[in-house]
């Protein structure tokens, strides 16, 4: 077995250029087999440029890629193995659909009874039969999601799974995720939910302005950022005290809600806690705080909240 | 290529496009077979083009197929629509990704296309020579039209050509839809244009500019059906019909192919 099998997907100096403008730019990454990969960056950073590459929609302008061990360049060749759900879920308005998944297992060649056990699937078990157009942003994205799922897919392709849904629904599609990738299914998933992405995706690729900015395992990305200390005196008064008494040992620190932030490592909560306590400061409590992935987005991309 | 055409014929059987079309085809092809043999040998015109149509070219074995024949470019412009639609709503709706998801090979996607619209053109063709030929007989005796050589065998010539003629005619004007509807990817664009050129800009050319009619896509499409023309032979049309519509697909199927599908 060679390397590029081992790998649902990878990617090397992939480009995709419209006229002047670099909608990716060299993007190389990889996202082994079996893994649930967040795909993450601010709209226009090339996700779904590169999403299309992937699926053999658009032809890269430089660069070279694989899917589960396949050149992009040869989409039928690894396509029959992958579902996909592109930018939201597009159908035709006047079937129902039942049909819509019908029309979409027929063409991929796929038995037909599976098309009812995927609309139970995704809770559409009693609405099969209506007109897709009078369906709501969720049920249209629960379609959406059954029809990535007929193929029994060795590599699962989400754009933005959980747009529109409620909260319910959210969660009912992360523990399809769970699910599938417990199956050994490997799911590449792009959403602006970080929160859900940081829940559920071992695996983390992180796009700014085309170029890949962050590619490997969530929790190394998350333990390499700086944690936060956050010390709340007992009482108010004693909150600028404690807050000069950080800046003199040489710490960036904050003040939100009444609590000094303390950007420092760990290990530095029991000195801060001994030098309060030597100021006649009391601590009413003193936590040690990881950013969690969007602060971390936030911070890597140069966005604001 | 089996699976595309299984695919296609679910979206075309759905009843909303299926039951409309038929109608419109079975009312159109009543309507005009019914005019020509009530109104028989009015000197006002009751055929193609305010010609008048006697009872005795109706007794002739191409009677029968008079009706059918002369609504045969209105079906043209039926399948027009309906090839533009269907090819460019894929566009519009963005379901065109997920068909190249599931069928990557281009080609395939096209020809399984084509291939069910032009089953659809078919039944909406053998639909419309029914209807004519059911309200031909109904109204024969009102229109004192003698039909004993409508069944000789002169008589299931003419209507086996007129068929063949009305479904190259019909399937011509559906590939120009497909054409549009590929170079529009709307279909409003591909059908107003397509609707625009052949019913209202080819017949102002074709008598402002002497000899071009016999250049037109429309005109020599339009010629299958009737296989005459004072102008220009049944061979021509076929000849010219042929080269525009290979020539267009081509250039088309191969920006099918090599376009990027980016929304």
């Amino acid at each position: 077995m060679n390397l590029e099998s081992e790998l649902a997907i990878s990617v090397t100096d992939l480009t995709k250029v419209y006229g002047e403008r670099a909608a990716l730019s060299h993007a190389t990454f990889s996202v082994p087999l079996g893994t649930v990969c967040g795909f993450v960056g601010p709209n226009g950073s090339g996700k779904t440029t590169t999403i299309r590459m992937l699926l053999g929609l658009i032809s890269p302008t430089g660069g070279t890629g694989t899917v589960l061990g396949h050149s992009i360049s040869e989409p039928e060749k690894y396509l029959p193995r992958v579902g996909a759900m592109i930018e939201g879920p597009a159908f035709y308005p006047a079937l129902s659909g039942r049909e819509n998944l019908r029309v979409l297992a027929s063409l991929g060649g796929f038995d037909q009874e599976i098309v009812d056990q995927l609309l139970v699937r995704v809770g559409l078990g009693d609405r099969g039969g209506s007109k897709f157009k009078t369906y709501s942003l969720g049920m249209k994205q629960r379609l959406g999601i059954a029809a990535a799922l007929l193929p029994n897919p060795k590599l699962l392709v989400l754009d933005e799974p959980t747009n529109g849904l409620d909260p319910n629904g959210i969660h009912e599609v992360r523990s399809l995720i769970k699910d599938l990738a417990a199956d050994g299914t490997s799911v590449f998933v792009s959403s602006h939910l970080l929160s859900e992405i940081e829940m559920i995706c071992e695996y983390l690729v992180m796009l700014r302005e085309g170029k890949v900015i962050f590619t490997g395992k969530t929790d190394d990305l998350l333990s390499a950022q700086q944690p936060v200390l956050v010390a709340k005196p007992e009482y108010d008064v004693d909150l600028n005290k404690l807050v000069e008494l950080i800046k003199n040992s040489g710490h960036t620190v904050s003040v939100i809600d009444g609590s000094a932030h303390v950007i420092s490592p760990a290990d530095w909560s029991a000195t801060l806690n001994r030098l309060a306590f030597e100021a006649g400061i009391t601590l009413a409590s003193l936590t040690c705080v990881l950013p969690t992935l969007e602060e971390t987005f936030f911070e890597m991309t140069g966005d604001s909240k | 290529m089996i699976n595309v055409i299984w695919a296609e014929m679910r979206k075309l059987r759905r009843p909303t496009l299926l039951l409309s079309t038929m109608a419109i085809v079975t009312i159109l092809t009543l309507l005009f077979t019914f005019l020509t043999f009530w109104r028989v040998g009015d000197p006002k015109g009751n055929g193609r083009r305010g010609e008048m149509v006697t009872a005795q070219f109706l007794s002739t074995p191409h009677g029968l197929v008079y009706g059918f024949k002369i609504v045969a470019f209105l079906l043209g412009i039926v399948a027009l629509c309906i090839f533009a639609s269907q090819t460019a709503q894929e566009y519009t709706y963005g379901t065109l990704r997920n068909l190249l998801v599931r069928q990557p090979a281009r080609m395939k996607i096209l020809g399984g296309k084509y291939i069910s619209m032009i089953l659809f053109a078919i039944s909406m063709v053998l639909l419309s020579l029914i209807s004519s030929v059911a309200m031909a007989y109904a109204l024969a005796g009102h229109a004192h039209v003698n039909t004993a050589s409508w069944t000789t065998s002169a008589g299931m010539t003419a209507l086996a050509t007129a068929l063949g003629n009305v479904l190259m005619s019909v399937a011509g004007f559906g590939t120009v839809g497909m054409i549009l509807g590929l170079l529009f990817r709307s279909p409003i664009s591909a059908i107003a244009t397509g609707v625009i050129w052949f019913l209202i800009l080819e017949n102002i050319l074709a008598g402002l500019v002497t000899g071009t009619a016999k250049w037109l896509p429309g005109q020599n499409i339009t010629n299958l059906t009737t296989g005459q023309n004072f102008t220009f032979s049944y061979q021509h049309s076929l000849i010219v019909s042929a080269a525009y519509l290979i020539g267009s697909g081509a250039v088309v199927a191969f920006l099918f192919k090599r376009r990027d599908v980016a929304n």
